[in-house]
């Protein structure tokens, strides 16, 4: 057993000798407990040609091992009352149980075994080649999922960040089962790992088991560093979708920064400012927030929101909405662009920033009742970098000044900076 | 398991449960009163959301953006949303803001302006949203099954949020008639958080408590539906898009039919456990055709619909509809395995701990419990009633409600195959 520590909030952190590092947070309150791993393989580590891989081995993930076969993982999971799920990002893929917490061994053993020992049957690729690709098509069917697929292609040129976490359909047809496998093989170690559990646990017995079951996997090969660096973007880029459709969709990106980057704290407060704070908490904060006063309240569009998500590497604002039946893309522009300027040039007053604290402070507090949230905010947090922004995350959101708020406006909300995607419908033909 | 909890009565006959949880800082209000989509007369059909939509949107004391503003500065929420039989409306807050809560909930009931500024603004977004239904093969498949299921008379045949055609012709009036009926008989609030019963019952007698229509209550009294007695079939063609949507089903059981357990145990075998039951084993995970294939039973205070769903590659749409027909021939032919039976009855009663993890969780659960009216020792007898099904109630669950030659079936998207009807 590594050396652990107790940190901020009753979260003990240790390291198994392959490298899997283990984080634990005892939680009495409920009889549940939540089982996360997470490897640091995302859509960033992808290469032209195979895009979509990593979402594609989260798949495999379900198919089973030598000692879970085929269509036993989430059934198991099921009959102990349990529900399970996977998830890719750009950044990372991860895979949950929440549990009866007198059923968190099942997780274990379920995770430990598909570390290591997962199948990916030839077979198995060829039905899940047609899975994948419907649930692309899928997508494609969602107008703004197509343009935003279109922003971010035309944003980033060289940083994988440009395709979907899904792939390109072309690289679905071509991955082949050795693909996977090397993906899978390269990626899957305990040392590019991390597993997270919290909830109703006896500490010293689990981390018994976690012993027993991971510690025997090897720590296997190093995966390859990700070097890709976006050059900076030199002139505003613009693409217009043009396809059948009844409503008419607005999508700007606007370059920022990683999450472990200074400016990281003001960006999503300005976020906030823009559309409300949104972390979680289940309360809609966005209709006293700026955008929808700007956009929805003056009836040009009937939805208009900011987002940033942070990220390894630099990833975009985006400014998103559906345009109101009757008005125009170039008027919801404008009006977006009047807005920006606003943040650009006009201090936000300490009243305003003081509500959206407020409302960072209490979607926090609603976003952690759940121990199943709390591992997911850990995780998160450790993918970028450290599990312990979590503990301060609401205390350095708090501290952002309007002056920092205005700094990251002046700095990002540039037009060389910024892609814009249009969605324009037409009738569809007859 | 025990779930227990206060009830009170508040003096307007509303019933109010409270739910004490002080784990969490939260506080949760959720509440019903009769009335829902069921009451719109068939040419105002999406009247029932347009009225509760208003209602949040400005009262005799705040307007819109006053409301919007005072809630979203202490991060809480309020709503009013109408359901087919009931209207819903809550909200969420810390609990130090409980009562702010409330006073705003409560103007929502017995105060609302129903601004005509707001109509307006509110018809264009409800105008934009419905043409953006008819973009999306998914909410149109779902949308055309529930026309075709239930016949054309019945409300469940209509959509809750209304039609292009109704949309522009609902006046003001028409909302301030549907709302002046609205009544507290009947009416339930259940609240579940960070705070005593005792002050959560003298907070909503002092408010909501204090709402006394004259008018009688509204009779919200549902017809039950013919069953189909031939299949029936509605194809809407959109050939610029990727996947197809495919609803095929018939109408279910309520929520309080004696049948109702033996059905939802058999849908949790047809297609939820696992990764879509066995529906999702068939298509998804032996054939590939679909991302999500799966079955859903939406069992209320009326018969609601039963029904499995696919997304799947236009090329495929015929051998999906010809897999999922097999499985109900099967599911009705054939009784379920010991081993499938054993792991529906252990997941459906393992499950409650997650779901009671959460004041949303224990709410929902609360609120079943009045609604239909399942007793307040359910959650201890509930694991009995899945025990106590049996294979061969699941078969005959199956035989009394789903067929594999008398059935609804709704495609939407680009479509290859050989059917003809269209919507």
């Amino acid at each position: 057993m590594g050396k652990s520590k107790a940190a901020g909030n009753g979260v003990i952190d240790y390291k198994l000798a392959n490298g899997l590092q283990v984080l634990l947070k005892p939680i009495h309150t409920a009889p549940v407990v939540s089982n996360w791993i997470w490897y640091r393989v995302g859509g960033r580590n992808e290469q032209p040609g195979t895009t979509g891989i990593s979402h594609w081995v989260e798949h495999m993930m379900f198919k089973g091992t030598p000692t879970h076969p085929k269509g036993s993982i989430m059934l198991e999971v099921n009959r102990n009352g349990g529900v399970l799920n996977g998830f890719t990002s750009q950044d990372f893929t991860a895979y949950f149980e929440i549990l009866p917490a007198d059923r968190l061994d099942l997780g274990l053993r379920i995770e430990s075994d598909r570390m290591a020992n997962s199948i990916i049957d030839p077979e198995e690729v060829t039905s899940e080649r047609t899975v994948i690709i419907s649930e692309r098509e899928g997508n494609e069917n969602n107008p703004e999922w197509a343009l935003h697929e279109e922003v971010v292609a035309a944003m980033y040129r060289v940083h994988p960040y440009g395709h979907m976490v899904i792939g390109w359909k072309e690289d679905l047809l071509n991955i082949t089962q050795d693909d996977l496998y090397q993906h899978y093989k390269r990626y899957y170690g305990p040392h590019n790992a991390v597993l997270v559990i919290v909830g109703d646990i006896e500490v010293d017995q689990v981390r018994l088991r976690i012993d027993e079951l991971f510690g025997p996997i090897s720590a296997g090969p190093t995966p390859p560093p990700m070097q890709i660096k976006e050059p900076r973007q030199q002139s505003e880029r613009r693409v217009v979708v043009r396809r059948p459709g009844t409503a008419s969709y607005f999508h700007a990106s606007y370059l920022a920064c990683e999450g472990t980057h200074e400016d990281a704290f003001p960006v999503i407060m300005l976020e906030a400012l823009l559309s409300g704070a949104n972390l979680g908490g289940g309360t809609p904060t966005h209709r006293s927030a700026r955008l929808y006063r700007a956009l929805v309240e003056t009836e040009i569009a009937t939805s208009a929101s900011a987002h940033y998500q942070p990220s390894i590497d630099p990833a975009p604002l985006h400014l998103t909405g559906t345009v109101r039946d009757g008005h125009t893309l170039a008027e919801f522009e404008a009006a977006l662009e009047a807005e920006l300027d606003r943040l650009i040039h006009e201090p936000v007053s300490e009243a305003e920033l003081a509500k959206v604290r407020k409302q960072v402070q209490a979607q926090f507090a609603y976003s952690i009742e759940r121990v199943s949230s709390q591992a997911q905010w850990l995780g998160l947090m450790e993918m970028l970098g450290d599990w312990r922004r979590f503990d301060t995350f609401v205390d350095d959101l708090s501290a952002v000044t309007a002056a920092q708020v205005q700094q990251v406006a002046e700095k990002y909300l540039q037009p060389a900076n910024r892609s814009v995607g249009w969605f324009e419908a037409v009738e569809p033909a007859s | 398991m025990n779930l227990e909890f206060a009830r009170y009565s508040l003096s307007n006959g509303i019933m109010l449960i409270v739910r004490e949880n002080h784990h969490a800082q939260s506080v949760m209000v959720r509440g019903y009163l009769r009335g829902g989509a069921n009451l719109d007369p068939p040419e105002k059909i999406g009247l029932a959301a347009f009225t509760a939509d208003v209602m949040r949107r400005g009262t005799e004391k705040r307007t819109f953006n006053e409301i919007n503003e005072t809630i979203e500065a202490v991060a809480a929420s309020v709503y009013v949303n109408a359901g087919r039989h009931l209207l819903g409306f809550g909200g969420k807050s810390l609990a130090v803001d409980f009562e702010l809560l409330v006073e705003l909930m409560t103007d929502n009931i017995l105060c609302p302006a129903l601004p005509a500024k707001e109509v307006e603004k509110l018809r264009g977004q409800i105008i934009t949203d419905l043409k953006e239904l008819e973009d999306d093969p998914g909410g149109l498949a779902r949308r055309y099954f529930r026309e075709i299921l239930y016949p054309p008379d019945h409300p469940y045949s209509r959509p809750v949020e209304g039609t292009l055609k109704s949309i522009p012709h609902l006046s003001r009036a028409d909302l301030l008639d549907f709302y002046q009926a609205l009544h507290p008989h009947g009416g339930i609030v259940v609240v579940v958080g960070d705070v005593t019963g005792e002050f959560v019952y003298q907070t909503l007698e002092a408010t909501l408590g204090q709402w006394a229509p004259t008018h009688p209550p509204p009779d919200t009294a549902v017809p039950l539906p013919a069953p189909l007695s031939e299949p029936i079939r509605s194809l809407h063609k959109m050939d610029n898009k990727s996947q197809t949507d495919l609803v095929l089903g018939h109408i279910g059981p309520q929520r309080v039919a004696d049948d109702f357990y033996a059905a939802y145990v058999g849908n949790t075998i047809l297609g939820q456990l696992g990764l879509g039951g066995r529906i999702g084993h068939s298509v998804r995970d032996n054939q590939g055709l679909a991302y999500y294939a799966g079955a859903s039973m939406l069992s209320g205070l009326g018969p609601g619909p039963w029904f499995v769903y696919a997304g799947v590659n236009p090329a495929a749409v015929d051998q999906a509809i010809e897999l999922i027909l097999t499985e109900i021939r099967r599911f009705n032919q054939e009784l379920v395995t010991d081993q499938e039976l054993a792991d529906a009855k252990a997941y459906l009663t393992g499950i409650l701990p997650l779901q009671m993890e959460s004041n949303e969780g224990i709410a929902a659960t609360l609120m079943e419990m009045q609604i239909y009216q399942l007793g307040d020792d359910f959650i201890t007898r509930y694991p009995d009633l899945i025990y106590a099904v049996t294979k061969e109630d699941i078969q005959a669950a199956a035989r009394t409600y789903l067929s594999d030659t008398v059935y609804a079936l709704s495609i939407a998207g680009p479509y290859q195959g050989t059917a003809s009807d269209e919507s």
